[in-house]
């Protein structure tokens, strides 16, 4: 490769690598590797002028392959690689060494640092010799989207999409679009109605003619690649036809059976076997409840079918597979509350009278089981006084180290409920109250002047076994307070437990059927924390809500109409550029052998009889290289992934340290 | 003592986002191993792994996406079945097998990585310097 010229550019990142890496060394130092014509270091290399060095430099002094060592490629090899191509060089000869990710960050001796830096400059020169330009694949893009999870988040972005005009299929676990918003009474901080701001979003959702609501639902299948996704649907069958059906809701009143419903009412309320969630549920179409339904259970009662005007029952109804054509998809698949059953020294579970918070957001809401009463569990004594434990299950070393960051504005908000319905003393047990959102430190003083009591400190237990006069019949909190420095035991009525946020149980489960990934505690991961919140890594599926981390409803709907953004702006280019780094077979040494063929997760290997050779359908190749691994003759080469590429890139970092072996490398200052 | 040289073979993925992961939260290891970033661990042929022992490695390592977490569904399956064949073949070879890492590091598993590299070279120090017998 000895026509290559090669510009090597070295990047400072302020202090980010240059604390650690002597980047003027490793600058000077690729100077002198093969091919290489310049070698500069420069303090952003990701900034504009930057790239303009770059582009300069490929214009001025004819280059012709291209290699920045700075961070990680995953998140600027996009933003040199555009710099490339404006200067006329095809991006695929262009390569990046990570030198912060990698080595600034992750070594502490600056000559070690220096030294890791030039083998790795090294490798990425060594191997860009070989790269070869590369042309990428354009395939249009399908307009319609798949939104999964019907809370606020995925409403969100339903609606944005859908106004803009595209067409959008949502699809929802359960019965009712609504999520946990639906079943909260008031939203912090400004005390407005929960149901009074979902719920017309719910039904615009639902009758909007751009969107296809799928509830009862859930995706099976998901194959394809941005712009072009083919996803199948499982829709659960309801036992109702639901063009016949009025939602007047007679099969759910005549219902003999009589269920605890966990979901909706958060295992305080109860429903029937047929069921609407909530009066205000979209659809407004009910459930059978097949696990409790007497006549699934025992073949005789048929009360619903019974009595149902339009004779909407279905006993035979069946699971549809439904099969959509989709170019992207948002996950909004929200979170699932802690349970503080875990935690056995909070009584939850086992002391009547502790309670959850979405049990207390169920106990305040006018549309729930007590019609909107605080009131112990037995359902009409009002409690004097209540407690409420924040980080119920988040920073806690023992479950989750996160803070869940809705808990204290809820157990804020909790606070005002109680005082306002029952005038009961509250006392909340805090570790640090964390309140950084507009108005919502404001609430935070609010709650103060009403008189609730604040102590700070972990609680130790929750207990009915008083100790001293005046707690007798009283749950006991036991807490230090760190304060004053001293334990303190408080007698109450009432215990809410502020749980944390966690990812949904089946999240992994989630992650791998649309191929991305989730963080050790489960929450989906995104493309970059801070600028590109709601991509993850693979193209076209975006995430959006609590489904991503803790989150609270605002910032949920952003990121619901970020992630509509994102989507918008990929349909209105109409198309979408494909990796080119595909893997092709060379048939002059292919021996038909046809090894490679179940190797490919694709089923993109087909065997040409004809000529008794492998050969590989590009469009459906992804480019792992899973095939050339496998391929015995050596007769696969994945583009841009060669083995002269992989080679040379090891060599060049081989012959670096091999150096370094043999000589001691001395840092010019 | 003379510095192990290593050579890492990363999937793209999960392993070499779990490097960042572990650069972004400024975990300390040992410099020794130079990574080498590829699509999925299933490209990772036996041929580069014995290529670098040729080319004087003293140890290589092969990380990719836990089991289940491949990005491309199954390529790592592949890896799995290789890799401890690939170790039975240094071994006749007069290569001790411990030169081989094969592991599975997440995007999320910064720390798993960084222990990993510093529990590999450890491991790479202790064995007796390696004689190139390729050569």
């Amino acid at each position: 490769m000895s026509e290559a010229r090669i510009g090597v550019y070295v990047c400072h990142c302020g202090s980010n690598i240059a604390g650690t890496v002597d980047v003027a060394a490793v600058a000077k130092w690729a100077e002198d590797l093969p091919n290489v014509v310049v070698s500069r270091d420069y303090k952003f290399m990701c900034s504009s002028p930057g790239q303009e060095m770059i582009e300069t430099d490929i214009k001025e002094l004819g280059l012709t392959r291209v290699v920045v060592a700075s961070c990680s490629p995953h998140l600027h090899e996009p933003t040199f690689r555009g710099a490339c191509s404006r200067a006329g060089l095809n991006p695929y000869l262009f390569e990046m060494a990570n030198i912060r990710e990698q080595d600034s960050w992750v070594t502490t001796d600056q000559v070690e640092a220096t030294k890791k830096a030039m083998s790795l400059v090294a490798a990425a020169v060594s191997r860009v010799a070989y790269q070869q330009p590369l042309e990428s694949l354009f395939v249009p893009i399908d307009p319609n989207v798949l939104v999964v999870g019907g809370g606020v988040a995925g409403i969100q972005a339903t609606l944005e999409i859908a106004d803009s005009g595209r067409h959008v299929y949502l699809v929802e676990r359960e019965p009712s679009i609504g999520g946990h918003m639906a079943q909260l009474d008031k939203t912090f901080p400004t005390l407005d109605c929960s149901a009074c701001i979902l719920t017309p979003k719910m039904t615009n959702a639902a009758n909007h003619q751009n969107v296809t609501l799928f509830t009862w639902s859930e995706v099976e299948k998901v194959e394809g690649y941005v712009g072009n996704f083919t996803v199948t649907i499982r829709k659960r069958a309801r036992y109702i036809d639901e063009p016949l059906c009025t939602g007047c809701g007679v099969c759910q009143e005549k219902c003999p059976k009589k269920v605890i419903d966990d979901v909706f009412e958060a295992g305080i309320g109860y429903r029937k076997a047929v069921y609407i969630p909530f009066p205000q549920a979209v659809p407004n179409t009910p459930v059978i409840d097949r696990d409790n339904c007497i006549f699934f259970e025992k073949g005789t009662c048929k009360a619903c079918e019974k009595f149902c005007p339009t004779g909407a029952i279905k006993f035979d109804q069946e699971d549809e597979i439904i099969t959509l054509k989709v170019g992207n998809i948002i996950l909004a698949t929200g979170y699932d509350l802690f349970d503080a059953r875990r935690i056995p020294q909070y009584g939850y579970g086992r002391l009547e009278n502790v309670f959850s918070s979405l049990e207390f957001e169920r106990l305040t809401n006018a549309a729930g089981p007590t019609l909107g009463r605080v009131v112990l569990r037995d359902g009409v004594t009002v409690p004097k006084s209540v407690g409420i434990i924040h980080c119920v299950g988040s920073r806690d070393k023992n479950y989750n180290n996160y803070c869940s960051s809705i808990c204290c504005m809820q157990s804020l908000k909790f606070a005002h409920m109680v005082k306002e319905r029952t005038g009961a003393e509250v006392y909340e047990f805090y570790i640090d109250i964390r309140t950084p959102a507009k108005a919502y430190d404001e609430f935070y003083q609010k709650v103060l002047g009403e008189g609730t009591h604040f102590i700070r400190g972990r609680v130790a237990e929750v207990t009915d076994a008083a100790r001293q006069p005046g707690e007798e019949g009283k749950l006991i909190i036991q807490a230090e307070d760190t304060l004053i420095g001293k334990q303190r035991r408080i007698p109450v009525d009432m215990v809410i437990l502020s749980s944390g946020l966690e990812a949904r149980a089946d999240a992994k489960e989630v992650a791998i059927k649309f191929g991305i990934s989730c963080s050790a505690d489960e929450w989906f991961i995104e493309k970059h924390p801070k600028l590109d919140p709601v991509a993850t890594m693979t193209d076209g599926v975006f995430v959006a809500g609590a489904c991503q981390g803790p989150k609270d409803i605002p910032a949920s709907v952003a990121q619901g109409s970020a992630a509509a953004a994102r989507v918008m702006s990929l349909i209105g280019q109409g198309e979408v550029e494909i990796e080119a780094a595909t893997a092709i077979v060379n048939e002059e040494t292919c021996v038909g052998c046809q090894e490679c063929i179940p190797s490919c997760p694709y089923g993109s290997i087909e065997f040409l009889e004809d000529k008794k050779k492998a050969h590989i359908i590009e469009a459906l190749c992804k480019g792992c290289g899973t095939c050339v691994g496998t391929c015995l003759s050596k007769s696969i080469t994945l583009r841009h992934f060669t083995d002269e590429q992989l080679v040379n890139e090891m060599i060049g970092a081989m012959q670096s340290m091999k150096l370094f072996e043999a000589q001691d490398l001395v840092i010019v200052e | 003592m003379v510095e192990p040289k290593i050579i890492g073979f990363l999937c793209n993925w999960c392993s070499y986002r779990g490097a960042d992961t572990a650069g972004m939260a400024r975990m300390k290891y040992p410099p020794n191993v130079k990574i080498i970033r590829v699509p999925c661990s299933g490209r990772i042929s036996p041929e580069l792994v014995l290529r670098s022992f040729r080319e004087g490695a003293d140890g290589v390592m092969v990380l990719g996406c836990h089991i289940g977490d491949c990005h491309y569904g199954t390529g790592n399956h592949r890896t799995a079945k290789r890799m401890p064949v690939l170790k039975k073949l240094l071994e006749y070879n007069g290569i001790e097998p411990e030169r081989l890492c094969v592991d599975w590091v997440s995007a999320a598993e910064g720390e798993k990585f960084a222990t990993l590299i510093r529990e590999f070279t450890e491991t790479i120090k202790a064995l007796p310097p390696f004689v190139e017998v390729i050569k």
